[in-house]
């Protein structure tokens, strides 16, 4: 899985840089064959390291070679996130973990995380996938990248940190928060380029503006946004409050991490590493493939990882797909940014939340009634959830202190499953909504960024 | 020697303690006394009752998150040093006090938001006392 023939920068026709030219502008044709023959590889590594796809291809007579043309992926079968929990935590793996070099992981539905595996080659993929992101914005070795996004578990610290350190970037590992900060090293360092949430990327301009920092007085030329659903209209704001040109990008830990799909300095959507990723719109209550330019359900199949091939991954973000030629050169298809989901996923702070892990962790409290609600709602930019429960007399005890020593436990609780903070309220017994059926239990008051 | 005191829970929203006085007033349920405690978003209110059990099981009809628990009722010597006294003793043993509050007077003292407003409201209706009436009593 080496590029080394054809990695070298060389400029797009939008004022970015390729960073494997060949691949990236290779013909429709070529990329289609390419597609093909990746695939079929992909159907063996499942079927024969897989014991799940194997019975899954079994039951349905599919052989990999059986795979011609792009018609036929529609015979393949699909996997959910439901999938991944039921295998937890190695069983989709395609390799003994002993060729496995990392492990990140994202949100299960319910307690147990969802683990993603790399082999050494799944980590090379992986940097070229996230330096062709860069490079299309512009960076080039010498850059320094500011990557406020968050290390750990997350692919997206990790994920951004090599992908730069491959493209011969100098990489800041600051991680995410400390705006004080933030805004020191990005002045003091000489940060010519920042990867972060688009929420948190405004929430720096408001606080570079708020200490009477002009967008000039910042070195910076550019910002790489993604883990987070956003508008062109909140594009417009960073980009005037940072002075940069603010792109996309678009992954999801099970495919990987970012570095599926990015803008270019075109800004019409993002181009799909499609030599690397299968990509898909289906109807999500059908599952019919839909035809281009239809809004739907996307769906990814891995083409090159060699550690958990994925075969038709419901993504649950619902966007459109368009295969209209590019003005920066780039070959591949690009995605319209998603415009929401076909579950009851939350994304928080570009932390992925179920409404379920929640639910989990309150129903595990025996005092707690089994009644609560979940308020989502926006405080400046950032994101902030409550989580209302009823004071119960099993809960109730006689001091102010009782009361916030239980808030204070029912918030650690969620914050070791969701690794987020929220804010716990107490109500009063029968002030929550009840509903016939099936409850509300989200309120998101969020409008779109 | 120990009395029953009655808790309940509230969330901040005006007019919920009048709600719970109310109840209590149309039983026929007498407040002895009573003290509160509030956070930015809830409160306890903290009754002596001459009713606790039937005060109690209002509450609970009503709705609200009630609480029993027992509690000491001291008289103080109404003359200096007279609380400190008592105080002293339980200091010296280590014994710890979690809250108290004084329900002796029909004289309550209200913490208001408009607090020349609730003069308006109330001068005609009550007696309202003066520093110099309560340094008196």
């Amino acid at each position: 899985m080496s590029y080394s023939p054809d990695d070298r920068l060389t400029p797009d026709a939008a004022g970015g840089l390729f960073w494997q030219p060949a691949t990236e502008t290779l013909p429709t044709a070529a990329l289609g064959a390419l597609q093909m023959e990746r695939l079929r590889a992909t159907l063996a590594n499942a079927y024969e390291n897989v014991p799940f796809y194997r019975k899954k291809m079994d039951e349905l007579g599919i052989k990999p070679d059986d795979m011609r043309c792009h018609g036929d992926v529609a015979d393949l079968p699909f996997t959910t996130k439901i999938d991944l929990r039921d295998h937890y935590p190695f069983g989709m793996f395609a390799r003994p973990r002993d060729q496995i070099v990392r492990v990140h992981a994202s949100s299960g539905t319910t307690g147990n995380p969802t683990p993603v595996g790399y082999t050494r080659d799944d980590i090379d993929t992986w940097g070229d996938l996230i330096a062709r992101t860069l490079a299309a914005g512009g960076v080039r070795p010498g850059d320094l990248l500011q990557n406020a996004y968050g290390y750990g578990l997350f692919t997206g610290g990790l994920g951004l940190h090599f992908g730069a350190e491959r493209l011969g970037c100098t990489v800041v590992p600051i991680s995410g928060g400390n705006t004080e900060r933030q805004l020191k090293i990005m002045r003091d360092f000489g940060a010519t380029a920042l990867s972060c949430t688009p929420s948190y990327a405004m929430y720096l301009a408001d606080a570079a503006r708020d200490r009477g920092l002009r967008p000039s007085d910042l070195p910076i030329r550019v910002g790489f946004h993604g883990a987070e659903p956003w508008t062109n209209e909140l594009r417009l704001q960073i980009e005037a409050g940072l002075g940069i040109d603010a792109l996309d990008i678009y992954g999801l830990s099970e495919m990987g991490g970012p570095g599926v799909a990015f803008e270019c300095l075109c800004k019409g959507g993002m181009h799909i590493n499609e030599d690397h990723y299968l990509a898909e719109i289906v109807d999500p209550e059908t599952l019919v493939p839909l035809p281009e330019g239809e809004v739907g359900e996307l769906v990814f199949t891995t083409l090159s990882r060699e550690a958990q091939p994925l075969i038709r991954y419901r993504t649950r973000d619902l966007c459109s797909l368009s295969s209209e030629p590019c003005g920066c050169g780039r070959t591949s298809a690009r995605m319209a940014k998603p415009i929401g989901r076909s579950d009851d996923m939350l994304i928080i702070r570009g932390v992925n939340v179920f409404p379920t892990q929640i639910e989990e962790v309150l129903m595990s409290i025996p005092q707690i009634e089994p009644h609560y609600q979940i308020v989502v709602d926006r405080k400046g930019y950032l994101d902030v959830i409550e989580v209302w429960v009823e004071v119960g007399e099993a809960v109730f005890a006689e001091t102010m202190g009782d009361l916030e020593r239980f808030q204070r436990s029912v918030q650690a609780q969620i914050f070791n499953v969701l690794n987020i903070q929220v804010a716990v309220k107490l109500k009063e017994p029968k002030t929550i909504q009840r509903s016939e059926g099936k409850a509300v239990r989200v309120v998101d008051k969020r409008k779109a960024l | 020697m120990k009395i029953t005191q009655l808790t309940v829970f509230l969330e901040n929203r005006s007019g919920r303690l009048a709600e719970v006085a109310d109840l209590l007033g149309q039983a026929e349920i007498n407040i002895r006394g009573f003290s509160t405690t509030e956070a930015a978003e809830y409160g306890i209110v903290r009754l002596i009752v001459t009713d606790p059990d039937r005060a109690r099981q209002l509450l609970h009809d009503a709705g609200f998150t009630t609480h029993f628990s027992h509690v000491l009722c001291v008289r103080v010597p109404d003359e200096p040093g007279g609380l400190a006294d008592v105080l002293d003793k339980l200091a010296a043993a280590g014994v710890s006090i979690d809250y108290l509050y004084s329900i002796s007077f029909q004289n309550i003292c209200f913490a208001v938001r408009d607090i020349d407003r609730a003069v308006e409201l109330l001068a005609d209706k009550v007696t309202l006392l003066t520093d110099e009436e309560v340094r008196a009593l």
